[in-house]
């Protein structure tokens, strides 16, 4: 499958938070979004999910407009987990994970065997089998996180856009995430990440798209992209690299106070 | 400066290195160690998430304690009648004729049982029942454990409704027009609280609680217009504030039939939408992206909650509490699934109204105390009890 958003952009209340953006999201690729707060990126992922239908331009996924497509169909597809993780009421790991079957159960179906199944092995791939029957209100922020990972899972759609799965995770359950994401999208699904650690989206990117002001200043390869003149521009900060020990790129980053945000080059549009 | 910030960078530097040699054997790991924990958890997983032990005891148990009350409140009164005639009158209304011997039972008690007391307790587990299921699908719609049917404009449109009905004089000339005015009440209290909160198709959850509170308000001063306008007439006045306390009195088989049908759709459309609620709990966004049409969600819940409240003040009168207090509980007991929820809220709305019903009538007994003031002098210290004792459940405090 290819999800892909060409010429797109979406306005909400007279304000364009989306301009002139395409992309490609292609089976076995994990894309990153990069970019400043409010630069557009869960836009651009709500765009992608066929949340939101783009004010111009097209959101495609096999050619097909997203928006000819039906609801439930579409769901099946697409999973898209948002940045807003509260869970206020105690449902058990299980219920939560189960709820990402919804779009294959028609109104007055029961779960099967086979739904069963698909969170039995959702609930192992996000390693939360042994939270199953906890209440998500006791979990923390980590475990939450895998949880509502295991609910895309579950849902075994082809593609998963995830935003922000890494924001408040401690470093060892971010790598576990983001090590599953890769995993996942060597075995051949569609993953697309927002997140904001730029030496994570480096080491785990098949493709890095650079956000700002609504725009996608740049897509490619992450060496490309992630260019001390991309990162200045956009980010208003200096990369400076150092090699690591197995020989992968590591950036630090300086404030330069003379740089301002990338908001201000892209005021033209 | 450039020392100061020298030293973070170093220190993240040493971070990611360190962390670069161990994500291949943790993930290795952890696969590894998941595969045969679910092997082993998914039998008692599966059971769990459908009806598990504690769920079940809890519907039993209510099932129980409803056949209890029914029989209670149909045999405690003014004149009380042995629970064993109680189940033979009923029974032989049930069972074919000539299976029941009821030749010992006196014609009175007979129509005790079946023509005042029997129509009244059915009426008062419909009224309950709708509200508890009404209470447990706007707690779902607006996320918030201490939302009730009310917050929408039914209740207060209802008794508005019923007012008009009262004042005009309409009340006096046929049964029916009280209960189907106030249904209409209800109804248009709904409508308009919708169309002024939805934009382009949206009706952000926010605006519509604001939008309930404000015509809750302008509803309220209506009818206090009415009462104070009626006040010459002190029957009518009176006939107001009994309708907006809430009350069973000579309620017979019209009010049951006239409730049931109501009741019944709503029900059928509540335990449908059960899986949809429980998705609108994760947050609209996700639950959208699961293929819910949430814009529709909402309608439908909406009105099949406009339905049962309706139809509930209609017969009952507005009765508070009962929606807001009845889900809490259950919630707490067998968690907030709305596929066990809302059945299970259905069945103790009505255990609880039925013994709210037989205080009001036995405890200053021959005079009634209105139910409304029952279920909220019961209601409300039990509620505290409860929002005190799970503080961390409810997550608002």
């Amino acid at each position: 499958m290819i999800l892909e958003l060409q010429d797109a952009g979406v306005e909400v209340d007279g304000r364009w938070l989306v301009r002139h953006a395409s992309l490609q999201l292609r089976p076995k690729h994990l894309t990153v979004l990069v970019g400043p707060n409010g630069s557009g990126k869960t836009s651009l992922l709500r765009l992608l999910s066929g949340l939101w239908r783009p004010v111009e331009g097209r959101a495609r996924l096999d050619g097909q407009d997203l928006h000819s497509i039906k609801r439930r169909e579409l769901a099946r597809r697409i999973s898209f987990t948002p940045q807003d993780t509260h869970l206020g009421f105690a449902f058990t790991v299980r219920d939560v994970v189960s709820m990402g079957r919804h779009p294959h159960l028609g109104r007055f179906e029961r779960e099967t065997d086979a739904d069963r199944r698909a969170v039995d092995e959702a609930l192992a791939r996000a390693d939360v089998a042994h939270l199953a029957a906890r209440l998500v209100t006791e979990l923390s922020g980590g475990e939450r996180q895998r949880v509502l990972l295991a609910r895309s899972l579950a849902t075994q759609s082809d593609a998963i856009l995830l935003d922000e799965p890494t924001a408040n995770l401690d470093i060892a359950h971010a790598l576990d995430v983001l090590n599953l994401c890769r995993k996942l999208a060597d075995e051949g699904k569609t993953i697309a990440l927002a997140i904001h650690d730029l030496n994570s989206a480096a080491r785990y990117a098949t493709e890095v798209a650079l956000i700002s002001a609504g725009r996608i200043r740049a897509v490619g390869a992450p060496a490309e992209v992630l260019s001390d003149a991309g990162i200045r521009d956009v980010f208003g900060v200096r990369a400076e690299r150092a090699q690591a020990p197995n020989g992968e790129v590591v950036f630090f980053f300086q404030r330069d106070k003379n740089e301002g945000y990338g908001e201000r080059s892209g005021g033209s549009m | 400066m450039r020392v100061d910030e020298a030293k973070p960078t170093e220190r993240s530097t040493r971070a990611e290195s360190s962390a670069q040699t161990s994500p291949a054997s943790r993930s290795g790991g952890a696969g590894g160690r998941s595969e045969s924990a679910t092997v082993s958890d998914s039998g008692a997983g599966t059971q769990a998430s459908i009806f598990d032990g504690r769920t079940l005891l809890y519907f039993v148990v209510i099932a129980i304690l409803l056949v209890l009350a029914i029989i209670c409140g149909i045999a405690v009164g003014s004149t009380s009648v042995a629970p064993g005639v109680v189940v033979r009158v009923l029974l032989a209304h049930v069972l074919p004729v000539g299976w029941v011997d009821m030749s010992a039972i006196g014609e009175p008690q007979q129509a005790v049982v079946w023509v005042i007391r029997t129509p009244r307790v059915l009426v008062a587990a419909l009224a309950g029942a709708a509200l508890a299921m009404a209470g447990a699908q706007m707690q779902g719609l607006f996320k918030n454990p201490l939302a009730s049917p009310d917050i929408v404009g039914t209740s207060s449109g209802g008794a508005l409704g019923a007012c008009v009905a009262l004042v005009s004089g309409l009340a006096l000339r046929s049964l029916f027009y009280l209960p189907v005015f106030s249904f209409i009440g209800a109804f248009f209290a709904l409508f308009a609280v919708y169309v002024i909160s939805t934009r382009q198709g949206r009706t952000p959850m926010a605006t519509l609680l604001l939008t309930g509170v404000a015509l809750n308000a302008l509803i309220g001063a209506a009818t206090s217009f009415l009462i104070t306008m009626s006040w010459v007439r002190f029957d009518v006045a009176q006939e107001i504030l009994f309708w907006l306390l809430g009350g069973l009195d000579n309620r017979g088989w019209p009010h049951f039939w006239l409730a049931l049908p109501g009741i019944i759709a709503g029900t059928i459309v509540s335990l449908v939408y059960t899986r949809e609620l429980d998705l609108m709990l994760t947050g609209e966004e996700t639950a959208q992206s699961l293929g819910v049409d949430v814009e529709q969600v909402k309608r439908v819940v909406l009105t099949c909650a406009a339905l049962l409240t309706g139809t509930a003040v209609a017969v009952s009168g507005v009765v508070g509490f009962v929606g807001l207090i009845v889900p809490h509980i259950v919630r707490l007991i067998i968690g907030p699934s709305h596929r066990r929820l809302i059945p299970a809220s259905a069945l103790t709305g009505s255990v609880f109204l039925i013994f709210a019903d037989l205080l009001a009538r036995t405890l200053r007994s021959p005079e009634e105390i209105r139910l409304g003031i029952i279920t909220a002098a019961f209601g409300a210290p039990f509620f505290l009890y409860l929002l005190l004792r799970h503080r961390r459940e409810v997550g608002y405090l």
